[in-house]
């Protein structure tokens, strides 16, 4: 009984602290939302569309995506297929937490898989290990009740914010992803380091020739890969 | 709102879902070799690197503006504030910059 207790106690602390770990991507998403409300209406979407978007889809890029492609007239299906590509990058950050995460029942990876968006997948998964699913929950609860409140404010008042905050609030991701890997740094050394930097290299290669979540996914592998094989060929060289 | 437009954006959202979920409840990664679990496990950091660069340039016409909240983000985290404070710090500081010039 006092297992259960405790194990109930403990679920309930991970979701606060995941809840207060969401704060910093609410902000984040905050001015992405207002904008995307804003041009919803803007290329004719009511507001019960815009909002049933980003409670259905929550994905920024894909998105944003969407508005211009009906803009172009393209057909329902191009632009389907359009967020299938942009989106598929999910996939590999997916794998990636299922590999740091607890063991938890089906219904919870169920429900906190529909949050992995970038942002979550990066506060989750530089948590400290095994992740919890109700650390991932409660990241996941506030980023999306962000993104789908400012959703709906911004069809109706996108300019109500001063220029001068809505154009520094452009960093506030960037602030984030920084955020999280100085402490990973800190913990981990070097490795932390040189991965992120071909990661942002690669990147920088890959978006010549590709869309952006596509190239997030080339540089990622690319760098992982070269990373492992660089390492091998270290250990390799030092003991021969 | 009209049946295409509802349909596609259920359409929109089952495509973006399943590739969040599938590794979720499809992979059995315990027998996987320690290399591939080594691989995965580093992804978030290539991933993080990837997501700020190049982006953090384009946020604004200028070039600087970017590198300025980048840096502000590197020194307020490398003192060990907290997530919202390195984030607030950042925006704040822009904001200043603007504000003065």
């Amino acid at each position: 009984m006092d297992a259960l207790v405790d194990s109930y106690q403990s679920d309930v602390n991970w979701l606060k602290r995941g809840l207060a770990s969401g704060i910093p991507i609410a902000l984040g998403y905050m001015p992405v939302a207002l904008t995307f409300g804003l041009i919803s209406g803007a290329t004719g979407l009511t507001v019960i569309e815009a909002v049933f978007m980003s409670m259905i889809v929550f994905a920024g890029a894909a998105q944003y995506m969407a508005l211009s492609m009906i803009a172009l007239g393209s057909t329902a299906v191009e632009i389907i297929f359009a967020t299938f590509i942009v989106n598929f990058r999910h996939l590999l950050m997916s794998a990636s937490i299922h590999e740091g995460a607890e063991t938890s029942t089906l219904r919870k990876r169920v429900f906190y898989g529909f949050f992995l968006t970038d942002e979550v997948f990066a506060v989750a998964s530089t948590s400290n290990r095994p992740i919890r699913s109700q650390y991932i929950i409660g990241v996941g609860l506030v980023a999306y009740s962000s993104w789908v409140c400012f959703t709906g404010v911004g069809y109706f008042a996108g300019a109500f914010l001063p220029e001068i905050i809505q154009e520094s609030m452009a960093i506030a991701l960037y602030a984030l992803f920084i955020a999280l890997l100085v402490p990973s740094v800190k913990t981990q050394g070097k490795v932390v380091i040189r991965l992120a930097l071909l990661g942002a290299i690669f990147n920088a290669i890959f978006q010549v020739w590709l869309s952006t979540g596509w190239s997030i996914m080339a540089a990622t592998i690319t760098a992982v890969v070269m990373y492992e094989a660089l390492e091998q060929w270290m250990k390799k060289e030092a003991t021969s | 709102m009209s049946m295409t437009l509802f349909w596609m954006i259920v359409g929109m959202g089952v495509v973006t879902y399943i590739p969040r979920l599938l590794p979720l409840i499809a992979l059995q990664t315990e027998n996987w070799p320690s290399w591939s679990k080594r691989m995965l496990s580093r992804v978030p950091y290539a991933v993080l690197g990837a997501l700020i660069f190049p982006g953090i340039l384009y946020i604004h016409d200028a070039l600087w503006f970017g590198v300025v909240g980048g840096v502000v983000a590197l020194v307020l985290s490398s003192i060990g504030a907290p997530l919202i404070i390195v984030v607030g710090g950042s925006i704040t500081f822009l904001a200043i910059i603007q504000f003065i010039m």
